[in-house]
């Protein structure tokens, strides 16, 4: 690490890049307070600590972009267990995230061709083109992201990572820590425990090298503990959505989900989930829902269309549909009582073997019955993801049974999560209109 | 001069159709058009000729459905073809069931309870793979109207194994059966049967009901309509204007 970089770092991120992004933050909170009337005919006005989420991750993007040559970066796929990392004081960089954010910005069919153009197929997961052709174009929509100095892969959500986390170690030329958990058909077994725990633990003296300090298990017990108090809060926060009417919707969610998976184990994590969660208790106090007229609910599974958020959340709005959960969302929630900052990389190794995705479809098709009887929906839309085959798979009799076995009415949409070449509107919203007209909006 | 109580109007990918009815929910004219490539000077067109045949055209309520049905400004409400396929389907079976319409560019197999409302619905998926334009597809290929594509179908007991849906692919497939010497009787059926069988698929996957109900132009054909019957080992009905339950049912929506 060098004098200048540290320099460049200090000033660009804590002094200039703070006071700046602070600015912003000031002046975006006077104009919504300012803001006479809310005009938006269906929606209620966004939430107040909307301004703080952007500035939020902003400054993550900021730290990236002058993390190099004063810290050492990490690359990490979003299950990948991160407070050692964080323990470590190594920043994490992930391409999935990027990859979300290049989606809403409309940039990432540009990054997926480039990547298509060096030979990746098409039929490769969309964030990894869009990761892999932003990386060979040296294009980004958040100004440069870092090199990394090592790459965490964890295979509790796809193999689709092991292969492209492959290719970033050949092309970055740096170390790659694989951490390999089980698929789980039932309850995780011990021996898949430990092997997982064997895993980190053998990975700790890697990063220690790479990060030039030693573990501090009492800043690994912290870090854990702000983890679990981020996921606690998420937890509640996707629970308000019970509510009658929801004062959320799984699209506030998608874009309030960025702390929980690249910030945890921070405080100003926990805090900006406990002042989100107190806002969403005194709108469900006074009633207020995030549409202004809830006639339906339904529950999204799957990942969001990042390209169509806002259009998808119109579309339903306009009839008073709320989308009140999803799966995707639920993810970041539903292990939060396994996080133990006493053992914590025990604990680590059970949450990190329990994602969704490294469970069975019919694990999946309890948890979606499960929150279809606890948010109460009328519906569901099972969004067919072209690029996630491991959370796509088993949806058409998972359709079926939620029709027959739980009684409630869901649609299947195929699109893709990044890549709109997979996604025909008029098809979509032909099928919605039809659902909707079937649930009688 | 007729008079109507309502007007439906169905902007389908391969033909427009337009039906009136009156108060009591009878048919009382249409008429089906193909699909232009400018379909809203086509249906003002359609209207307008509609005027000279039709009492007060401009009074009655006209509900439009179809994959144009964005495009008919003149519609007072746009309701999907699930909806208006099942209202006119209902009216006329006067029960429920499980109501298949193959349509041009999408299939769609459409649960339907005692009273007639829709419980459940599947729709293909995006590609035109099990739709009638698949049929259309092979019908050119072979130089054959679609009529002559359902009584060659049912000339022969034998057929060929065709093992594409895909449109684009058996259009391939044909050229090289035709190549390696295979009668077309057999190519047609095995054509059928392929189709049909992702049909039946889909229809299962919406927790098929009997009777099976057959809507829109494929409806017509009797090698469909015996080849499905085949698929889901059970009786197939169909309606005297199958190709028109969408617009009926869109044109009963507006006298409600
Ligand atoms: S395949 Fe699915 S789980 Fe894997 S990286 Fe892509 S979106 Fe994520």
């Amino acid at each position: 690490m060098s004098a200048a970089g540290r320099l460049r770092y200090l000033f660009g991120v804590h002094i200039a890049g703070r006071a700046a992004l602070r600015f912003e933050r000031l002046r975006s909170e006077h104009k919504m307070r300012s803001r006479e009337s809310w005009r938006h005919r269906h929606l209620e006005r966004p939430l107040d600590v909307s301004p703080r989420l952007k500035e939020l991750i902003s400054r993550h993007y900021l730290t990236g972009r002058y993390a190099n040559g004063a810290r050492k970066v990490a690359w990490v796929t979003s299950g990948a267990p991160i407070e050692v990392l964080t323990a470590l004081n190594i920043f994490p960089i992930y391409p999935e995230n990027h990859g979300a954010v290049c989606g809403i910005r409309r940039t990432a069919e540009e990054y997926c061709k480039h990547a298509e153009a060096a030979g990746y197929s098409r039929d490769l997961c969309s964030y990894a083109r869009t990761d892999i052709g932003s990386i060979l174009s040296g294009k980004t929509p958040v100004g440069r992201l870092p090199r990394p100095d090592v790459l965490i892969c964890c295979t509790n959500i796809c193999q689709t990572v092991l292969y492209w986390y492959q290719v970033l170690a050949h092309h970055f030329g740096v170390p790659l820590v694989i951490i390999d958990t089980p698929f789980l058909y039932r309850e995780a077994p011990s021996h898949a425990v430990a092997f997982v725990k064997n895993q980190i633990e053998d990975s700790i003296p890697v990063l220690e090298r790479i990060a030039g300090r030693s573990l501090s298990h009492g800043r690994l017990r912290d870090v854990t503990r702000m983890s679990r108090d981020a996921c606690e809060l998420w937890l509640r926060i996707v629970e308000s959505g019970r509510m009658k009417p929801s004062p959320i919707t799984a699209f506030d969610q998608f874009i309030h989900l960025a702390p929980i998976v690249e910030m945890r184990g921070h405080r100003y994590t926990v805090d900006y989930y406990a002042s989100m969660l107190r806002e969403l208790n005194t709108r469900v106090g006074r009633g207020m829902g995030a549409l202004k007229d809830e006639r339906k609910r339904l529950l999204w599974d799957n990942l969001p269309i990042w390209f169509r958020v806002r259009w998808l959340g119109d579309l339903l709005a306009e009839r008073g549909v709320s989308l009140v959960a999803s799966t995707y969302t639920n993810a970041w929630a539903e292990l939060a009582d396994m996080i133990d900052p006493e053992r914590p990389l025990d604990s680590c190794a059970s949450v990190y073997l329990h994602p969704i995705l490294n469970r069975g479809t019919g694990h999946k098709l309890e948890t979606m019955k499960r929150m279809i009887d606890y948010y109460e929906v009328d519906g569901v839309l099972l969004h067919s993801d072209r690029s996630c085959k491991p959370y796509s798979i088993g949806q058409l009799p998972q359709r079926e049974s939620l029709s027959s076995e739980a009684g409630v009415p869901a649609l299947l949409i195929e699109a893709d999560h990044n890549d709109p070449r997979s996604f025909s509107e008029e098809q979509v919203r032909n099928r919605l209109d039809a659902f909707l007209e079937v649930l009688g909006v | 001069m007729i008079e109507a109580g309502a007007l439906g109007l169905d902007a389908g990918s391969t033909t427009v159709k337009l039906v009136a009815v009156d108060e009591a929910g009878t048919m009382v004219w249409h008429r089906v058009e193909e699909t232009e490539p400018d379909l809203t000077s086509q249906v003002e067109e359609l209207l307008e000729s509609t005027r000279k045949l039709l009492h007060r055209v401009d009074e009655l309520p006209l509900i439009a459905t179809g994959y144009g049905r964005g495009l008919v400004k003149q519609a007072g409400r746009k309701v999907t073809e699930i909806t208006c396929h099942a209202r006119g389907a209902y009216q006329w079976s006067g029960g429920g069931g499980t109501l298949i319409d193959i349509g041009g560019q999408d299939t769609k197999a459409m649960i339907m309870d005692r009273s007639g409302a829709v419980t459940n619905f599947v729709m293909n998926d995006k590609c035109a793979a099990g739709t009638g334009r698949f049929l259309e597809v092979c019908a050119r290929r072979l130089r054959l109207s679609l009529d002559e594509l359902s009584s060659t179908a049912l000339s022969t007991e034998t057929e060929v194994s065709i093992s594409s849906t895909c449109t684009v692919f058996a259009e391939s497939e044909i050229i090289s059966l035709i190549a390696g010497g295979h009668p077309v009787p057999e190519i047609v059926r095995g054509l059928h049967r392929a189709l049909l069988g992702r049909v039946g698929s889909l229809a299962r996957g919406a927790g098929l009901r009997p009777p099976v109900m057959l809507s829109g132009g494929v409806a017509q054909s009797r090698a469909v309509r015996m080849l499905l019957a085949e698929e889901l080992q059970c009786e197939v009905k169909s309606f005297s204007e199958p190709q028109l339950t969408g617009a009926y049912g869109a044109a009963l929506l507006g006298l409600a």
